[in-house]
């Protein structure tokens, strides 16, 4: 039985101004070493699940499990666990990338040696080392986003948030994130990740959830889902699934 | 510790790199400085160097106004204008009018005799006292008229009192010396002698002015002394511009999502802000000390002479500018936008300092300030380095202005932390 990287038992939760729970009695269980894709339409609880996952929000009722962490009781802890990388631009703008990974890597908690070691890895790989002291204010947005991934995987996290980390940006820098996060998990890290761009996300997921209304409509093996409801891309079973109704009106 | 002193690289980093937040913080607080001192100094010399220039149109042709004269020039005050005995009180006015001078005075043409009239009347009144005889005066010849005063509106009433209590004391003693040649002369029939005469008036008892310090030296202060602690402290509350703007942009922006989503506290970028803001505080007090010692000499100003007790001094900075970094970041934690920190700190700056004495003196304010004065922290922060640089004390004459002062703090501290925690963020 494969360990679990993400364990969410019976979580509810509500905004303050909004009595109807977005989330209610939410179960899900994503496996360690996964590459897991979380979609829906605008306003389906997405957005509110990671946050809860991050603890960017603090859960109500019910438990969020991380590895063998419940952030409910340790969220600094769990906090070493993860990386995220928000769909934000998060980090200063004033700063190069080398200053940025250096500030980000101490609040990670890593040594001064190994902010080094990992500031040159990352650069290079992620084709920023000719700008490694710029400020990232005058950077392209591609370049900004491999900023942001850089950061959120600073510190090797075992799992990985990510939240549309390639909107905005051209095909070539699409398709360097895209084969950059394969590594990582080839390397062990699961990869929780949510967007819009449904095309790429067949070619990272492997397995997708589908919530709507705060409900999982579909959890399974992407391949599978297409078969069962006859569909030959993501988009198409998003629809079928959704409807073609607007939603954020 | 090297999360610390990463975070405070970081914020080093960016400030240094905010030019227009650097120009807040150290440009427009040194030109501030310069141009109230400079102002001020002039005001200074204006009174106590520069004589006034004061028109006088003498219409009567007697020996009396020429006395009178003779004693306005005495004062020390007044550089003296003649002008034509036939001027007319349009062209008077218009001289004034027209800046040739700030004042004109015009004597009428009767002074003489109404001055010598009266001066009669009342030693005639003084020898009937003494039972003596006196001859008989017409009682309406001692009505002197008015002497007509003549001024620029741009003159404070202050000053205007101060030149008329100048001209009065002359005026005084013209008086007396009349009523007592008059006196002299009906007891002895012959003219009161100058010797005696000069004797009588002239040997005014001298006022010493002793500034009272708290260690006894005998400087009179100057506008740099007055001004230099003042404008360096609204320099340190002006870093509520830069922190405050910073910590709502940092709130806004993405940087903060991920600070908290990282395994430590926020406290540690409070910390560091607190350090890196408090050095700027530091730093600002040694730019703009430094200035007033060595370059006010050059520009003509006068040199700012340190307090004493230096290390009353940096611990009285470092309290001050501890309390201002506080303050800063407390408009940080509650401001929703950079607008509102920047608006709401700078006007709330100048609100403080205003009730704290920065720009009226506090024992000029109305009674019904006292309690509001109190809850400036400007104004124990200007006590302190009053205390220190005008009164020449020392750290234990000041700590009854640093203990309320520090209290601010500590609240100031609490309601950031209360705020902090009330969004979650720590």
């Amino acid at each position: 039985m494969k360990l679990s990287a993400v364990n969410i038992s019976d979580l509810t939760f509500s905004y303050p101004a909004q009595p109807v729970p977005i989330l209610s009695k939410f179960n899900l269980e994503i496996a360690k070493g996964e590459r897991f894709g979380l979609f829906g339409p605008n306003g389906a609880g997405k957005t509110t699940l990671m946050n809860l996952m991050t603890g960017l929000l603090i859960l109500e009722t019910g438990s969020i499990q991380l590895l063998d962490v419940k952030i409910n009781n340790h969220r600094k802890l769990a906090n070493k666990l993860f990386g995220y990388v928000p769909q934000d631009f998060s980090f200063y703008q004033e700063l190069s990338p080398a200053e940025n990974l250096e500030f980000f890597g101490a609040w990670y908690g890593l040594s001064r040696q190994q902010i080094k070691l990992r500031t040159n890895e990352l650069l290079t790989v992620l084709g920023l080392e000719d700008v490694r002291n710029k400020p990232v204010e005058k950077f392209s947005g591609g370049m900004k986003r491999r900023v942001n991934l850089a950061i959120g995987v600073m510190h090797n996290p075992a799992l990985l948030f990510l939240d549309e980390p390639t909107v905005g940006v051209d095909v070539q820098t699409r398709f360097a994130i895209i084969d950059y996060l394969k590594q990582l998990n080839e390397n062990g890290t699961t990869l929780i990740y949510t967007s819009h761009q449904l095309s790429e996300a067949e070619g990272l997921c492997e397995r997708i959830a589908l919530i709507d209304d705060g409900k999982i409509i579909v959890n399974d093996n992407l391949d599978a889902l297409l078969v069962k409801h006859k569909q030959i891309g993501l988009e198409g079973l998003f629809l079928n699934l959704t409807g073609k109704n607007y939603r954020d009106v | 510790m090297f999360k610390l002193w990463a975070t405070i690289i970081k914020d080093i980093r960016i400030l240094t790199r905010d030019k227009v937040g650097i120009l807040l913080m150290f440009g427009m607080p040194i030109l501030l400085v310069i141009i109230v001192t400079s102002i001020q100094n002039s005001t200074f010399q204006l009174i106590d160097k520069n004589k006034i220039s004061l028109l006088i149109a003498n219409r009567d042709t007697g020996k009396i106004s020429k006395e009178f004269i003779q004693s306005i020039d005495k004062i020390g005050m007044f550089k003296l204008v003649p002008l034509p005995k036939n001027e007319s009180n349009a062209t008077v006015m218009a001289r004034v009018k027209g800046k040739d001078a700030l004042l004109a005075l015009i004597i009428p043409n009767d002074f003489s005799e109404k001055m010598d009239g009266k001066a009669k009347i009342i030693a005639g009144k003084a020898l009937n006292t003494f039972g003596l005889e006196s001859n008989k005066t017409d009682p309406k010849s001692g009505d002197v008229g008015p002497i007509t005063l003549y001024y620029q509106p741009i003159l404070q009433e202050s000053f205007r009192r101060s030149i008329q209590g100048a001209i009065y004391s002359a005026l005084q003693l013209i008086e007396s010396k009349q009523i007592l040649k008059n006196l002299y002369f009906s007891i002895n029939e012959k003219p009161l002698p100058a010797r005696l005469e000069n004797e009588l008036l002239d040997n005014k008892i001298t006022i010493n002015e002793i500034p009272v310090s708290k260690n006894g030296s005998r400087s009179n202060p100057n506008a740099s002394q007055h001004n230099v602690p003042a404008w360096t402290l609204f320099a340190m509350f002006f870093v509520v511009i830069s922190l405050g703007g910073s910590m709502v942009r940092e709130k806004l922006s993405g940087s903060f999502i991920r600070l908290k989503t990282l395994p430590t506290n926020y406290m540690v970028a409070l910390i560091s802000k607190q350090i890196t803001y408090l050095a700027v505080t530091m730093l600002q007090a040694a730019v703009i000390f430094a200035i007033g010692i060595w370059l006010f000499p050059l520009i003509h100003l006068p040199a700012l002479n340190l307090p004493v007790d230096v290390f009353g001094l940096i611990i009285v900075s470092l309290t001050c500018g501890w309390c201002a970094v506080s303050y800063a970041i407390c408009i940080g934690v509650f401001a929703h936008t950079p607008e509102q920190a920047n608006g709401f700190g700078a006007v709330s700056i100048v609100i403080l300092a205003a009730i704290g004495g920065l720009m009226v003196p506090s024992f000029a304010m109305p009674q019904s300030f006292a309690l509001v004065m109190k809850l400036s922290p400007m104004h124990w922060c200007l006590e302190a380095y009053y205390g220190l640089f005008l009164e020449g004390g020392t750290l234990n004459d000041v700590l009854i202005n640093i203990i309320p002062l520090l209290l601010i703090t500590i609240c100031l501290q609490a309601l950031s932390i209360a705020g902090l925690k009330m969004k979650n963020l720590i």
